[in-house]
């Protein structure tokens, strides 16, 4: 057996739960503990995975030496209270809460070296995830002047943090369109429905570009709808692109691959599907390196 | 004798949907200033989505909330300025805003079952020292108990007043009434009522919250707003008057406020007068948001499909209000199947 990098998942939720089914495949990872703070069904899970629990925190293993990398699957605040211990002693952090401590990294758009040298980086949003690598496809050939997403999702895969926090998940995914896809003004809307059957994750991306070269856009948007393929599968375009003088409108599905959570729940699956790519390729380095 | 009622005039943020969002700030503070002769106790203005509604998905705005909410402001007095915000497209930043530029009262809306979201945008805008209204929208789209679930939600979240809102214009009278009733008796807080004339009976739904004990009611001035429109401020105003119902609107002028001034505004932007269509139709009795109706209607005509097969298609997949972008989806796929 070749040999990986141990990981550490914190918060053992309906995200992290599902976090560990996919790490579990992996190919450089192997999820060495599951920690939460009090006995729960996501501990019990993982034991029964046969991986070493805790609940007694972070600080209970953070002195581990050969765990490198803890995947933070907790809130704004944990993530807060975490991010200071875990860069003390020297562990790699992928953030998957609102807390952005350090910078938003789409896997399609922007894990180069560079990235690959911090030592916290955020998962930005499941919109953001999902949309972010469209837009900035479409503004390396058409300069994206502005850009507008509609995020549907269905209501029972927006949890308690999403729920109550909504302003946060809009404004961090602005910024990220802003930052990471380069576009000049982004705009984003979510809405959550509650049709049964659940309705699986779409997104309506807008862009309003200033080179409307219809066949370089289209082109640059399948070759990138490609890319995000091979770590988020069940990723597809719904419609388009299609333009109207200087309006490009596309929209894209998102359907999980149900390893814990349902398939309509493809916002919760494609951060973790990222999330993985993220950790993979930090374990590569530290694999090259030793 | 039955208690007073206190009128919400929408002319000027459901009835911005019926003219594409497009009154100057000029039309703003004409018919603000109309409506506070009138008497109309709250006034509500801003893009038909509520703040920062202006976009590609629900149509742009020649200018934005807040310049909007200026223009208001000067003119209103007595009346106080209502704005929407829907939370996922506003946020708490944009109420503050809102608030330094003269808005005095919030209605916070969500769809009937997603009341949660709405937690932080209402306890914000308590701390603001807003008049607060929960608006639990497409209120047809869930049995009445989840109803009531959700309005003890915005209740405990502080909201001074939660609305039964018939954004589908998709209930009957009874429906209203035993909707209004059941949160009558078992909340603190008073109820309101927003109707949409779609099936033709929003004065009647009006009167029915009010006879199971609603008193805040919605109107717009000739019923301008989405789908065939709100109940007329106006008739709403004189009915309540045969009724000995005590408001502080005065009749004649409320009159005067659509004759003298909303209409002539309409006309000269060259849109059309509140009327039912058979898609307005379509939409109360499919059950759809009503601002889709002309969305819908420029898709069908863009891509060379039935406007009605769309509308049926949207209340089939259970569309919820924000949800523009579906309507595209299904033109497309509407077009493709021919």
């Amino acid at each position: 057996m070749s040999e990986k990098i141990k990981v550490a998942i914190i918060g053992p939720g309906n995200i992290g739960t599902d976090l560990m089914y996919k790490i579990k495949r992996s190919k450089n990872m192997e999820l060495a503990y599951m920690i939460g703070i009090y006995e729960s069904e996501g501990i019990a899970r993982a034991k029964a995975e046969g991986i070493n629990t805790t609940t007694k925190g972070l600080e209970d293993v953070i002195d581990i030496d050969d765990i490198k990398i803890f995947f933070d699957c907790t809130g704004a605040k944990g993530h807060l209270h975490h991010a200071p211990l875990l860069k003390e002693k020297g562990k790699i952090a992928i953030d998957l809460t609102p807390a952005a401590v350090g910078p938003y990294v789409v896997p399609a758009v922007n894990m180069d070296d560079d990235m690959l040298k911090q030592v916290n980086v955020n998962m930005v949003t499941c919109a953001g995830q999902a949309t972010i690598p469209v837009v900035a496809a479409i503004n390396e050939v058409a300069d994206v002047e502005y850009v507008e997403i509609v995020s549907s999702v269905s209501s029972k895969s927006a949890g308690p943090g999403t729920r109550q926090n909504i302003d946060e998940f809009t404004v961090t995914s602005k910024t990220a369109l802003e930052q990471v896809a380069g576009a000049d003004k982004a705009k984003v809307i979510i809405v959550l429905n509650p049709a049964e059957p659940p309705i699986n994750m779409r997104n309506t991306i807008y862009t309003i570009v200033k080179n409307p070269d219809f066949p370089k856009i289209k082109e640059a948007v399948e070759n990138m709808v490609e890319k995000i393929k091979v770590y988020v599968p069940g990723y597809s375009i719904l419609l388009g692109p299609i333009i109207d003088g200087n309006k490009v409108t596309t929209m894209i599905e998102v359907e999980g691959l149900g390893d814990f959570l349902p398939v309509y729940a493809g916002n919760l699956d494609i951060i973790n599907c990222a999330a993985v790519q993220v950790g993979e390729a930090y374990a590569a380095k530290l694999l090259e390196v030793k | 004798m039955m208690s007073r009622i206190y009128i919400t005039d929408t002319t000027l943020r459901d009835g911005s949907h019926s003219v594409s969002h497009q009154y100057t700030l000029k039309d703003v503070e004409r018919i603000a200033g109309a409506l506070e002769e009138a008497g109309v106790d709250i006034v509500e203005l801003g893009h038909g989505d509520g703040l920062t509604g202006s976009t590609i998905n629900y149509g742009f705005a020649p200018y934005d909330d807040f310049e909007y909410i200026k223009a208001g402001a000067s003119v209103l007095n007595k009346s106080k300025l209502a704005v929407l915000l829907l939370p996922g497209i506003g946020t708490v930043n944009d109420l503050k805003k809102a608030k330094e530029c003269g808005a005095k009262v919030v209605r916070v809306a969500t769809h009937i079952t997603e009341a949660d979201i709405s937690e932080q945008h209402i306890k914000a805008a308590k701390d603001m020292g807003f008049f607060t209204v929960g608006f639990l929208m497409m209120a047809h789209g869930a049995p009445k108990e989840k109803l009531l679930e959700q309005a003890l939600l915005m209740e405990s979240y502080g909201a001074d007043v939660v609305y039964v809102t018939d954004s589908a214009g998709a209930l009957l009278p009874n429906e209203v009434y035993e909707r209004v009733k059941l949160l009558k008796d078992n909340l603190k807080v008073p109820i309101g009522h927003h109707a949409h004339n779609n099936l033709g009976v929003a004065v009647a739904n009006s009167l029915a919250a009010i006879d199971a004990g609603a008193t805040y009611i919605d109107g717009s001035l000739i019923g301008l707003g989405a789908g065939a429109g709100n109940t007329p401020t106006e008739m709403l105003v004189a009915v309540l008057k045969k009724m000995n119902i005590e408001t502080n609107a005065d009749l004649y002028k409320t009159i005067d406020a659509g004759d003298d001034v909303l209409i002539p505004i309409i006309k000269e932007k060259g849109k059309e007068l509140p009327r039912f269509t058979s898609d307005s139709l379509i939409i109360g009795y499919a059950g759809v948001y009503s601002s889709f109706m002309l969305h819908a209607r420029n898709a069908a005509e863009k891509f060379g499909v039935d406007v009605r097969d769309i509308l049926v298609e949207l209340g089939r997949r259970k569309a919820v209000g924000g949800q523009e972008d579906w309507i595209i989806e299904v033109a497309y796929e509407l077009s493709k199947a021919k």
